[in-house]
């Protein structure tokens, strides 16, 4: 009887494993196949953002999943790699070079100040240190409000990247000197520029994935679990706290540089904004925290939410329009009700994310 | 005579604004196994988290092979070579059971010889393997915060009330792990349960209201029912 209800626990737990790997699957066959499968340039900036956000959720997840470190400054370190980048491409002109010099210049400036907030303030209580962050993230954003010779202000900044990310370059013609068309794509440098976002948040991805199977990550969760039991088998809890902050507010600015590759813009809405700081939380959420698979899920929900939600509700509102009440209800002006009522109802079934819950159910079969 | 591998002197420890150690004294010998005995809130915990640094001693000295300890920070003195197994166990739950033992490791590398004697000692260990910690039984948990003490060489491991909770069955698997430890390392035992310190036991000390208030060896003290009853308000014999 024990040997069965273990058979079916254990069947249960493949299914919720295959489901969970499924989805991720499925949503990176989707990004991998995107300028194909969704041709249009909304669609295009909808991909390119769920895969920027999935490596600046994962990155945060490091930090509030993993170590138990809860962080307001991530949007800023995001900004800077994306300032940076935006500063340089602006005035260097447009190439490599000055992506290489901005964007070398962002990723020093973020771990330089996340050390210094880390090795200053991770030693003092959860809360302490999270207004000190929130403190240096609205320094940040005024700061870069205020210095708009070089930022642009209010206004950000626009600007040229490298010839090769233009949507007039042909990267492939044909016989006819026409730019050639794969599966329906444009070969151009618009489709250059989301591959190079792709394929460059799949590497960031892996270098995280690669730190939680870690030993690093072992004792990270540790810390998480126990600061005083960590402390009590050798491990500086201050100097792996302050090595995973820099750890991943430098991947947030490598997720900023692409940020600024894709966009050729970058303003303080685009990049600094607390409404981003938000989202991201929000995302980590929904996917579960201390799990990177889960800022997969989470950061295509929320994205398609976002971005998509206002469309669908246009539908089912025409959809209904004969129905008494209803078609009012699914006004697309009301999009952010039913976004908030959809992360009601996510939390309320899925209360340690959709990932997290999934695998904990595993665990316990 | 062995030479003496820790020695505390005259240690004072506050919590907030309680006293909680008076000055307590007391010399541990290099190898075997050596007491801590005495009522509740006698001190004896606080002792342990004192010499590992968790608590913070006011006053006093606390010297492991001559070197003052007592102003080094907890993770220091785990890298002298002192494991602490507190009364609650100090697993950390969300970790399967070969992430707790591979985070006790040096480097997180595996002696090979040293994790199959472990295996051996425990078969439960090598069972759930890659079982989360928080689902094992409360007896296997204590075997898993044991074993993580064996799976490197420690000069010194302190061992706080191993056996409270415990079925008799493991109480005695116990036994025989800390027997084998101690042959390659001294272990500083804190217990209630007379027997089990009587059965492992070389020297004793008795604490009471923060102070060492008896020392000598544990053979004497099992054979004198009166100092067993003036000390701890016991006798071995009721136990026999």
């Amino acid at each position: 009887m024990g040997e069965l209800k273990n058979t079916a626990a254990s069947s249960s737990a493949r299914v919720v494993r295959l489901f969970v790997y499924g989805l991720i699957g499925l949503i990176g066959i989707g990004l991998f196949l995107a300028p194909m499968l969704f041709p249009d340039i909304r669609s295009q900036e909808v991909a390119a953002r769920i895969c920027i956000f999935i490596v600046l959720v994962a990155s945060y997840d490091l930090l509030i999943g993993y170590t138990g470190i809860v962080s307001f400054a991530h949007t800023m370190f995001f900004g800077i790699g994306a300032y940076g980048t935006a500063i340089a491409l602006k005035q260097m002109g447009p190439g490599w070079d000055a992506i290489l010099v901005g964007g070398s210049a962002g990723l020093a400036v973020s771990f330089v100040l996340a050390a210094l907030v880390g090795l200053l303030s991770l030693r003092v209580k959860a809360i302490f240190f999270a207004m000190v962050t929130l403190a240096a993230a609205s320094v940040m954003a005024v700061m870069a409000s205020q210095f708009s010779d070089f930022t642009g202000g209010e206004d950000g900044i626009i600007y040229k990247t490298p010839r090769l990310f233009s949507s007039a370059t042909k990267l492939l013609t044909d016989e006819n000197g026409k730019v050639l068309r794969i599966f329906g794509v444009k070969a151009n440098g618009k489709t250059a520029a989301y591959y190079f976002v792709f394929f460059g948040s799949l590497v960031l991805y892996f270098v995280m994935l690669r730190i939680v199977a870690s030993p690093l990550g072992t004792v990270l969760k540790a810390i998480r679990e126990n600061e005083m039991r960590a402390e009590a088998l050798g491990y500086k809890v201050v100097l792996y706290r302050t090595a995973i902050f820099c750890i991943a507010a430098v991947i947030a600015a490598c997720a900023g540089i692409l940020r600024a590759i894709w966009l050729k813009y970058t303003g303080p809405e685009t990049t600094l904004s607390f409404a981003i700081m938000i989202d991201i939380l929000l995302m980590v959420v929904i996917g579960g925290m201390g799990t990177l698979y889960g800022a997969i899920i989470g950061a295509t929900l929320m994205s398609l939410g976002q971005f998509y939600l206002k469309d669908l509700m246009q539908a089912a509102s025409e959809a209904t329009a004969g129905l008494p009440l209803i078609p009012d209800l699914l006004d697309p002006d009301r999009w952010l009700l039913w976004l908030g009522l959809v992360f009601v109802l996510l939390v309320y079934f899925f209360p340690a994310g959709i990932v997290g819950t999934l695998t904990r159910k595993e665990a316990n079969a | 005579m062995s030479k003496t591998l820790l020695k505390l002197d005259s240690v004072c420890t506050d919590i907030a604004q309680y006293h909680i150690l008076h000055g307590v004294s007391l010399e541990i010998p290099e190898g075997g196994v050596h007491v801590l005995l005495g009522r509740n809130g006698a001190g004896k915990t606080s002792t342990l988290r004192t010499i590992m640094g968790l608590w913070q001693a006011r006053d006093g000295s606390i010297r492991f092979r001559g070197e003052e300890i007592s102003r080094e920070h907890t993770s220091d003195i785990a890298r002298r070579g002192i494991a602490y197994v507190p009364e609650n166990m100090g697993i950390f739950g969300g970790l399967t059971v070969e992430e707790n033992m591979r985070l006790a490791t040096h480097k997180g590398q595996f002696d090979r010889q040293r994790l199959s004697r472990v295996h051996a000692q425990f078969p439960a260990m090598e069972k759930f393997w890659t079982k989360q910690a928080w689902s094992l039984s409360g007896g296997q948990k204590q075997m898993l915060a044991i074993a993580r003490a064996m799976i490197e060489k420690r000069d010194l491991i302190l061992i706080d009330e191993p056996t409270k909770g415990l079925a008799p069955a493991i109480i005695l698997s116990m036994v025989d792990a800390f027997r084998e430890i101690a042959q390659e390392t001294t272990i500083l035992l804190v217990e209630q349960n007379f027997l089990f310190a009587k059965s492992l036991g070389q020297t004793v000390a008795v604490i009471d209201d923060g102070r060492i208030v008896h020392t000598g060896t544990m053979a004497a003290l099992a054979q004198d029912s009166d100092l067993q009853t003036r000390l701890l308000s016991l006798s071995l014999d009721s136990h026999q």
